[in-house]
């Protein structure tokens, strides 16, 4: 079904990998292990198939390639992706510890639910990856799907960690920028509402969920109560026995509902998750262009000094001037030594400015071009959810009718 | 205050005698009254009458809860083995209502309207002499007419007297008939608390779930002002949520309207038919006791044939007039536990029909969008 979603929401696509290949994310099992300080844990992995598909000729089915992954490996591709292709929304990771969760859900990363839910988070993840017309392409990507052993270090061989930027680096730039894009400015004010107004949808959705699981359960007591009064009643008593069927009925209809809510709940919080995608692309922009106005500001002022030693005027403090002021001038060969390196580093930073500005402008071109793409996807996937919804709202309401209007029989002839 | 249209419809659909009624009465309008000893709500009682033996054809009057207690004692002195009908409580105890709400009154006017109409429409209890006079006495009359019967001494020494004799006899001569009357009512007094939780229960997750829901749809409204493509659909979200949260309402007003009123009104029920079980009891517990000591006595036994005769008139008196009541009594339990649960069921059904018509509407409106979307994409 996903597949189908995915290719209809973005027809503009070439040669992705989804396209030549299917990927499933097909089972779940509990392991034990050792961790990295040898003490014994216990994790759960998951199974990736992939199978190249083929172009409907025969009846023959390529075969199907397997290996196991965990949830830290998928972390660490997708950490490689992020680094790797800043200017991308890099799609997100189903969340690592269960959130939003109403009284009946564990908050356990063991349970058989949770893990069923994250199992089918991955394998989204995986064909979100893959129908991506830049990151399908990723040789470490498709080690990933194909190749089990030594992708851990194939991926540390690329030493991308070191490409990392600081958070610190990014949140001063995030402060400190001043003339960044407006478009990147508006699209991470987007992402903070995004993310605060999904956000509160579900922590309210999972309290209805609580209260509707409630009213619907203890209908539930009905059935007991009646069978136990349609013993001492001789007219009344198959009205009441049958209409305490129905009661029962009622009250376990409510736990094949609420499990379908939980899959629109994920799909809700696939976006929640990749508002911080969006802001992580918007902070790379920050980043550049607070390097960017920093080169440039440098530049201005070596050229500066570069005019000041050569005219002798002195315009802006520094303190190597007043050093010189107060212990002498230098001699003029010196001067002369500092007006060359100056101007050897100015040629190198008018050169650097330049490298930097078209850096700037092709992030910013290729940036927004994935942003237009994550729009459309985003705005066709949520529409798909609020459609599908109220297919679900309409589907408990026709239960409700069935088992009511069962149960009016069954009172009307008591 | 008028009386609103369902309870009217209520005061119709009551008994299956509703044709050859000749009296009808309304409980409506509270009023507060204020002096320097205590505060009391009073409730008009309007009669209208076709009998003869009522001097007006229309009478209004005011009553207090007082007067209702008042009246209900007669009753049961005057017909130790009928089934009286309930009075509401004097408190709730669930300390969830204030004594004198709005919401505490009008379940108590709906109870008192039904008290009296369920007297009305006994065979036996409607010709009741205090009963006429509840009705059409003015409030002067009315404490004058209190003062002369049986004071709070003798009811109270008749409780008494029935928990004494209740606890020496008429069990071990006591009709079958009885033992199983007595047994099918420890089980239905059991089966019948247990619902009116239960219809309580529903209530209170009901209305958690209204609360919770209120603040739902508002949220889908605040996310469609920071889209653009998806605005409508989300409002359109929004105020399907908005439109079922009002629903739920309707619904939580159906269950307080009716279940839960009939419910509470069959606990009462059972306590006063435990009691009038217990009441016969005793009536038979005198003969029989009475039958004890004489016999031990072999002489003057003629002397006091008559004196059982009339003891043994008593009992069978009191066990036919219960018999019946017994008998007229199921039937009407029969009767109000299938409309009311037929209600219950009806009420539910209206709600979801009216959810399912809300999110159909919407989904329509999406797949028009969603079509007109695709067609302008073909095009080149």
């Amino acid at each position: 079904m996903l597949h189908e979603l995915l290719f209809s929401s973005s027809k503009k696509m070439e040669d992705c990998l989804a396209k030549k290949m299917e990927i499933t994310v097909s089972e779940a099992e509990k392991r034990t292990g050792r961790n990295a300080v040898n003490m014994q844990e216990t994790y759960t992995a998951y199974l990736i198939e992939t199978r190249a598909i083929e172009s409907q000729s025969e009846g023959q089915c390529a075969p199907v390639d397997s290996l196991w992954r965990r949830y830290s490996e998928f972390e660490l591709l997708r950490n490689y992706l992020s680094v790797t292709y800043p200017h991308i929304v890099v799609p997100p990771l189903p969340e690592k510890r269960a959130d939003f969760v109403w009284h009946k859900l564990s908050a356990d990363n063991m349970d058989p639910d949770f893990v069923e839910r994250r199992r089918i988070g991955l394998e989204n993840f995986l064909l979100r990856v893959a129908s991506h017309p830049v990151l399908c392409q990723d040789k470490i990507f498709y080690s990933f799907l194909t190749q089990e052993g030594g992708w851990k270090e194939m991926v540390n061989e690329t030493g991308f960690q070191l490409k990392a930027d600081s958070r610190l680096k990014a949140l001063n730039a995030t402060f400190r920028v001043k003339n960044p894009d407006k478009r990147f400015t508006e699209l991470k004010h987007y992402s903070d509402e995004l993310q605060s107004v999904i956000s509160h949808l579900l922590r309210v959705r999972a309290r209805v969920a609580d209260r509707l699981y409630g009213v619907y359960k203890v209908h539930g007591n009905y059935g007991r109560v009646f069978s136990e009064w349609s013993a001492i009643e001789k007219e009344m008593g198959d009205g009441l026995q049958s209409a305490g069927h129905h009661m029962d009925v009622y009250a376990a209809s409510i736990d094949d509902i609420l499990e379908e809510e939980e899959h629109y709940a994920d799909q809700l919080k696939e976006y929640l998750f990749y508002a911080e995608a969006l802001r992580a692309v918007c902070r790379k922009h920050e980043l550049m262009q607070y390097d960017l106005e920093m080169a440039a500001q440098d530049l201005t002022s070596k050229k500066q000094q570069c005019e000041e030693l050569a005219t002798g005027t002195v315009r802006t403090f520094s303190l190597k001037g007043m050093t010189s002021k107060l212990f002498g001038q230098e001699n003029p060969e010196q001067r002369e030594a500092k007006i060359k390196v100056l101007e050897e580093q100015i040629q190198e930073g008018e050169e650097q400015l330049k490298s930097k500005n078209l850096e700037g402008r092709d992030f910013v071109k290729s940036a927004w071009a994935d942003i237009e793409r994550f729009k459309e996807q985003k705005n066709h996937d949520l529409k798909e959810a609020l459609i599908s919804y109220a297919v679900m709202q309409i589907s408990m309401c026709k239960k409700g009718i069935q088992v009511w209007t069962n149960a009016k029989e069954c009172f009307s002839k008591m | 205050m008028p009386i609103s249209p369902s309870s009217m419809i209520n005061q119709y659909k009551f008994e299956d005698e509703s044709e050859l009624r000749d009296l009808f009465i309304t409980v409506d309008d509270p009023e507060s009254h204020i002096t320097a000893i205590e505060t009391f709500i009073t409730y008009r009682v309007v009669t209208k009458t076709s009998r003869g033996e009522f001097d007006s054809s229309e009478y209004e009057v005011r009553r207090r809860y007082q007067d209702f207690l008042w009246l209900k004692s007669r009753l049961e002195e005057a017909h130790p083995t009928l089934i009286i009908p309930p009075l509401p409580e004097k408190f709730i105890m669930k300390g969830m209502v204030e004594r004198f709400s709005d919401e505490f009154i009008e379940t108590r006017r709906k109870a008192l309207h039904k008290f009296l109409n369920r007297i009305a429409d006994h065979p036996t209890l409607t010709f009741n002499e205090d009963f006429k006079i509840f009705l059409t006495a003015q409030a002067w009359e009315l404490s004058s007419h209190k003062k002369q019967g049986p004071g709070l001494l003798s009811r109270m020494g008749q409780t008494v007297r029935a928990v004494a004799s209740s606890v020496r006899g008429g069990v071990k001569n006591r009709p079958e008939m009885f033992t199983e009357m007595n047994s099918y009512m420890e089980t239905f007094s059991q089966k019948i608390n247990v619902l009116d939780k239960i219809a309580h229960r529903i209530y209170k997750e009901e209305r958690e779930y209204f609360n919770e829901m209120k603040e739902y749809g508002p949220i889908h409204t605040l996310w469609s002002a920071s889209e653009e493509d998806i605005a409508e659909s989300l409002k359109g979200v929004a105020s399907c949520i908005d439109k079922c949260c009002k629903a739920t309402e309707k619904r939580m007003a159906g269950l307080s309207e009716n279940l839960l009123p009939i419910l509470h009104e069959y606990v009462l029920y059972s306590e006063i038919l435990m009691g009038v079980l217990k009441r016969r009891d005793q009536i038979q517990g005198e003969l029989d006791s009475r039958v004890d000591a004489l016999s031990s006595k072999k002489t003057e036994k003629d002397l006091f044939s008559e004196e059982i005769g009339k003891l043994e008139d008593k009992v069978e008196c009191a066990n036919n007039a219960l018999k019946a009541d017994w008998d007229r009594w199921k039937q009407n339990m029969q009767c109000d536990m299938r409309s009311t649960f037929t209600n219950v069921a009806e009420n539910n059904l209206r709600y979801y029909e009216e959810c399912l018509a809300t999110w159909e509407s919407f989904l329509a409106s999406q797949t028009v969008d969603l079509h007109v979307e695709e067609d302008s994409e073909d095009r080149p």
